[in-house]
């Protein structure tokens, strides 16, 4: 594992009972890197997911996030990174103020950080005539934005986010993939799940899985060269039907 | 700490803006005890009734007198025959007809018996006996009187005092228990919805891929509920004490402590429920079918467990509630210290110790 590998994984298993959601999966993903995790539903991504998160144990193989191992430092691991779920996991009860201060506060800001934190953001997303109103007041678009905005808000070193734009128009989520570049160039890992094929072009490296199993990993450019074929889609056809 | 006071300040937040659920939580304890003291209650005053003096005699008068210096009786009216008493019942005004005979205090003094007769309007049973009873103590009562001074033959004259709640007000029994069925209400139900929404709306799970520990979100969850149950059980003891006159004759901190056990284990209980609910209306079913139900029926609050076939009796040992009960009347009611209840104390702490480590596995269990 060099200096610049920030999640490795090898031989990576999880079985519940006798299902086995993810299969003996290995790579690496690069600092600075947007690695996509492609699948159709119940590939095992969101699974795989998990235990780089700390959320899941896995069964066998290995596995580290940001240096520390996933079975034994989980707890330095979630120092490290952010999520972000399916749900945006926003309280809808509170303020967009309000929400930035309790996720910023159970990632341990200081008082002055989370008020700069405030400002930066409410400023960025335009967001300054909404900071004192209830997220249900808000458009989907912007909750969107804002759940990745708050998942970064302790600069993680990797965030992870399952299946990000789920429900929003095609220029709603051009604009966050916009954020998750701006991540990207500040030198943030991004390790996103998804099933929009054409998500896919945005990202600087894939993986693909199938029924637990990565069954192709490289650029789009590469995959697509060495399935000849011109979209991420037929990519994806020709691996789900080989199977 | 910082993280954790976040945590809490989310927390009143959801609370604090959820108004309707705190007007039901406030509204709810004081509206109960103000109708059960206030409406419910097993005592009569100032019921009704007609009397027909035929004797018109000292006695006859001394008796009437002390019949209606009691408070239970109010005069309607003086018949002056039997005619009358049909009349008068079917006005619906009074409730029992006390009929003097003739020669009432003659027979007294004489034959050492005179006869009284009370007809009583049956049509509520529960009202007509209890005022029965009154009359039938009352004489008795002047009977006692009357018999001073004479020492013709033994007799024992038993003579009966309610304790720890004189009057018998319905009130001192429904407080206890009232602060019972709350505690269950805001810890058990609201926690268990509280963490269910969490799992709903999917914050859970990006909480529990923050640097907090799952036992920090689980306190960091109930500590605001745990405050909010002391209030609303200080709010009932309160009016108790000031509008019914509930006493605490205990130690107040006793009863504190007694009560944050009981919380605790209730709490758990919320907690093992919302590791199994997966939605907040799963969570509301189990808390009110599951928890709130058993509790009300079983654990003495209405219907007295003495009284169930033995098969239930047995099911309510398995009740907190049943236990936390018995303590609270015993501390406020009799002022019992800790030498009297260590032994419910110690199945509710028990209970408490059980529930929590259950809980906690659980809530592992689905992590891993």
């Amino acid at each position: 594992m060099n200096a610049e590998t920030v999640i490795s994984s090898r031989n990576l298993t999880k079985k519940f009972g006798s299902f086995t959601a993810v299969d003996n999966i290995s790579f690496e993903v690069q600092r600075g890197e947007i690695f996509g995790f492609l699948g159709a539903n119940g590939a095992g991504k969101t699974t795989a997911m998990k235990m780089f998160c700390g959320l899941l144990q896995p069964t066998s193989g290995t596995g580290f996030v940001a240096g520390y191992d996933i079975y034994k430092e989980s707890e330095k691991i979630k120092q490290r990174i952010g999520y972000m779920s399916q749900k945006f996991s926003l309280y809808e009860d509170l303020t967009v103020n309000e929400n930035i201060q309790f996720y910023a506060g159970i990632y341990g800001l200081d008082r002055k950080r989370i008020q700069r934190k405030q400002e930066e953001l409410t400023e960025k997303l335009q967001l300054g005539e909404y900071r004192n109103k209830l997220i249900s007041a808000l458009p989907l678009g912007w909750k969107q934005k804002l759940a990745f905005s708050v998942a970064v808000v302790h600069d993680p070193d990797i965030v992870f986010l399952d299946e990000p734009t789920g429900g929003v128009d095609p220029v709603t989520r051009r604009q966050f993939w916009d954020l998750i570049y701006e991540s990207a160039d500040a030198g943030v890992t991004v390790f996103v799940t998804t099933h929009y094929m054409d998500e896919a072009e945005y990202c600087n490296r894939i993986s693909m899985m199938v029924d637990g199993r990565i069954e192709a990993i490289g650029s789009t450019d590469l995959l697509k060269e060495k399935y000849k074929v011109n979209s991420m889609n037929e990519v994806f056809l020709i691996l789900a039907r080989n199977y | 700490m910082k993280r954790f006071i976040a945590f809490v300040k989310k927390e009143v937040y959801h609370i604090t803006r959820d108004f309707r659920t705190m007007l039901i939580l406030f509204g709810m304890p004081v509206a109960q005890i103000l109708l059960f003291g206030f409406a419910i209650t097993n005592e009569i005053r100032d019921a009704n009734i007609a009397i027909l003096d035929n004797a018109k005699d000292h006695v006859s008068e001394k008796l009437t007198h002390k019949l209606l210096s009691t408070g239970y009786f109010k005069l309607d009216s003086y018949l002056q025959s039997t005619d009358e008493m049909e009349s008068t019942f079917k006005k619906g005004k009074i409730k029992m007809v006390i009929i003097f005979n003739k020669q009432f205090g003659e027979d007294l003094t004489k034959r050492h018996s005179a006869d009284l007769q009370i007809i009583a309007d049956a049509s509520d049973p529960n009202t007509a006996n209890t005022l029965i009873n009154y009359v039938q103590s009352i004489v008795r009562d002047f009977v006692v009187d009357l018999n001073r001074g004479f020492t013709a033959g033994v007799r024992i004259e038993p003579e009966i005092r309610f304790r720890y709640n004189q009057n018998l007000k319905g009130v001192f029994l429904f407080v206890p228990g009232l602060i019972t069925i709350i505690l269950m209400l805001v810890t058990a139900m609201m926690t268990s919805i509280s963490l269910t929404r969490e799992k709903e709306l999917g914050t859970m799970e990006v909480l529990l891929a923050s640097p907090m520990k799952p036992i920090q979100i689980i306190i960091a969850k109930v500590l605001p509920y745990i405050f909010l149950a002391f209030l609303i059980s200080m709010i009932v003891l309160l009016l108790g004490y000031f509008v019914f006159g509930v006493p605490i004759k205990g130690s107040l901190a006793l009863l504190l402590f007694e009560l944050l056990l009981f919380v605790l284990t209730t709490l758990s209980l919320g907690i093992l429920i919302s590791t199994v609910a997966k939605t907040q209306l799963v969570a509301l079913m189990m808390s009110v079918m599951g928890l709130l139900l058993p509790t009300i029926i079983l654990s003495g609050f209405i219907f007295p467990i003495e009284n169930m076939p033995m098969i239930l009796q047995w099911i309510s040992n398995i009740i907190p509630a049943k236990w936390f009960i018995i303590i609270v009347k015993d501390i406020m009611l009799k002022g019992s210290g800790i030498e009297m209840v260590w032994k419910e104390t110690l199945i509710i702490a028990g209970f408490a110790f059980g529930f929590i480590m259950l809980s906690i596995r659980k809530f592992n269990v689905r992590l891993g």
